[in-house]
């Protein structure tokens, strides 16, 4: 089970999830404090370990828009935290994915801060409103990827691959 | 099989007959940028290497570009220690396509490359920004990704597991009036389908006012395609992408075009009357909620911004210095210009662009993101609003989420400096 600890519209943009001005700050490791900066309350439940790993973001069409910046994932992956929405912008969705921080495409979504989650595979179930939404799989072209936990990984499989084939030959 | 221009350039990427949307693909990397990010990249990088016992050696060192633009001169320790970093390891992999903060040949990466050749159509560009959609204005496949794929593609040379996108095709007749500009055509087209009306596709962009339009325009229109949430924008290349390589890149031999098949499956058209259109503004706080400049109302401008990446080059300074020649920037409102490189800089300095634009009450600043993304200089009060010829308008983007940021063109920038309020050029004087 899940819980929703913050609800938010469409087009929430990466500005909002990692503000610009923390950009020289990059490494996983330290970007965890800075997310959501500018929505402080939320800000710092995060900081001061309030928030449970495995609780839940929900937000509405757009998710991640704006620049390309890998902050705005591995912040929110630092917390282990899940994002549903309606559907994500293309960019946040790679970095999503290729850092490992889990999203769901949930269309239909309807869910309030404070709800409780059952997240599966092909649905999402609302434990308070007792309604099920249905959830989209993530692109195909990505799945290799997931599966091997990561692009750090995945790389490092097919450079070792490429190593060997080559002592071979 | 009929193909767009992206089934067309994946197809040549992987060295297939054919690419077809919705299949997955390793496309070949012709060039692959980054700017401070590099310094995460580097990081990243490092960690595909670890415990492999493998060398970390970047695939092609030829085909790596990096340009530091987004804190220049470094604003902190931090910011400065990172761009040391990246010299560093510039030095160390032989990286030659590397742009340091340097008047002779800086700027802004995605005016750094077109200018000086790094990319010809038809190819695969791949950039740590979100702008790198840029190129698609000389015919390239250019989009952007995260840190963590760029350690990948400099490890491999190839971007992994991609899709290739569906297309929506954009035809655009007509003949622009005075005063309405190519920024004003790629904000309207944003509002006309929203911030995520191109999600996962491709703009592709058609017709006889794309056929008139300098590549100069193409860029400020490829540059924007992502704020529809396009994975790119591309330009089929044509007689005046060759003009532009040729005179303005500097690149020598002969440079192969081709554009997409006449049969080729869109997933949408569009069709755009650009005489019909005026100038736009983009109000706050999304890029799709776009008005014409004369449904805006009385709105007090505190801070104007004219360059950047979108609309930093010649023509927009040039625009901008005609509106403010001999004039004054009305008191309560300042001004902060910023060309999109050194080039460019060079070029206003010799036209007296600048000098106009400074004896008016501009400030010039040096060619870089600047304020455009508020993590250097350049930040706006709490309440102030600013109108930018920048791409972005969203909440706290320059820097204050308190703040206001309108989009517009150069002309639009320039007249209102003039008024002090969100005004239309076509109503000034000359």
């Amino acid at each position: 089970m899940a819980r929703v600890v913050l609800k938010l519209g469409d087009d929430i943009s990466t500005d909002i999830i990692y503000p610009g001005r923390y950009m020289a700050t990059v490494l996983p490791s330290e970007t965890p404090q800075y997310a959501f900066a500018d929505l402080p309350e939320f800000n710092s439940e995060l900081r001061s370990g309030q928030i449970p790993s495995g609780s839940v973001i929900v937000a509405g069409k757009n998710f991640g828009c704006g620049s390309s910046r890998e902050q705005a994932a591995s912040c929110l992956k630092g917390y282990d935290l899940i994002v549903v929405a309606k559907n994500f912008a293309r960019i946040f969705m790679q970095n999503a994915i290729n850092l490992g921080l889990r999203l769901v495409v949930c269309p239909e979504i309807e869910a309030e801060e404070g709800d409780e989650l059952e997240i599966l595979p092909d649905k999402i179930i609302n434990k308070n409103s007792g309604k099920e939404f249905k959830v989209e799989p993530l692109p195909k072209a990505r799945q290799a990827i997931i599966d091997a936990g990561g692009l750090i990984a995945y790389t490092r499989q097919r450079l070792l691959a490429r190593a060997a084939s080559r002592k071979k030959a | 099989m009929a193909m767009t221009m992206v089934e067309k350039i994946l197809a040549r990427a992987t060295g297939q007959k054919t690419a077809r949307a919705g299949d997955v693909v390793e496309p070949k990397v012709s060039l692959a940028m980054s700017h401070e990010n590099a310094a995460l990249v580097i990081n990243q990088f490092l960690e595909i290497y670890k415990d492999t016992g493998l060398k970390p050696k970047v695939w092609d060192p030829d085909k790596i570009a990096i340009i530091l633009d987004h804190r220049v001169p470094a604003e902190s320790a931090k910011t400065a220690t990172n761009q040391k970093k990246i010299r560093e390891f510039v030095a160390a992999q032989k990286i030659k396509k590397f742009h340091d903060i340097r008047g002779d040949e800086g700027g802004i990466c995605h005016q750094i490359l077109p200018e000086n050749g790094y990319v010809l159509p038809g190819t695969v560009v791949v950039g740590t920004d979100s702008h790198t959609t840029t190129h698609g204005a000389l015919g390239a496949f250019s989009f952007g990704i995260g840190a963590t794929e760029m350690a990948s593609v400099w490890a491999l040379g190839r971007v992994l597991n991609v899709e290739v996108p569906k297309t929506i095709k954009v035809v655009a007749k007509g003949k622009f009036g005075r005063y309405v500009l190519p920024k004003d055509f790629i904000l309207y087209l944003i509002g006309r389908i929203s911030a995520e009306g191109a999600n996962f596709k491709v703009l592709e962009y058609h017709g006889p006012a794309i056929q008139k339009m300098p590549t100069s325009g193409r860029l400020t229109v490829a540059n924007m395609s992502v704020e529809a949430g396009a994975t790119s924008g591309i330009f089929p290349p044509d007689e005046e992408t060759l003009r532009y390589l040729k005179e303005e890149a500097k690149i020598k031999g002969p440079i192969d075009i081709f554009g997409p098949d006449p049969e080729a499956e869109y997933d949408q058209v569009i069709e755009i009357n650009v005489s019909e259109l005026e100038p736009m503004v983009a109000c706050p706080h999304t890029v799709d909620n776009v008005k014409p400049v004369s449904q805006i109302g009385r709105v007090k401008v505190d801070q104007i911004v004219i360059g950047s990446c979108t609309n930093g080059r010649l023509d927009d300074l040039a625009i901008a210095a005609r509106i403010l020649k001999g004039k004054k920037i009305a008191r309560g409102t300042r001004m902060l210009v910023f060309p999109a490189s050194f080039r460019i800089y060079q070029q206003a300095l010799q036209l007296g662009y600048l000098a106009d634009l400074v004896k008016a009450g501009a400030v010039v600043m040096n060619p870089g993101c600047g304020c455009c993304l508020g993590v250097h200089e350049g930040a706006l009060g709490d309440g102030e609003v600013a109108l930018s010829t920048t791409n972005r308008n969203f909440k706290g983007r320059m820097g204050n989420p308190r703040a206001e940021v309108y989009l517009c063109s150069p002309a639009v920038a320039a007249a209102s400096a003039l008024t002090g309020y969100i005004s239309d050029p076509r109503k000034g004087g000359k």
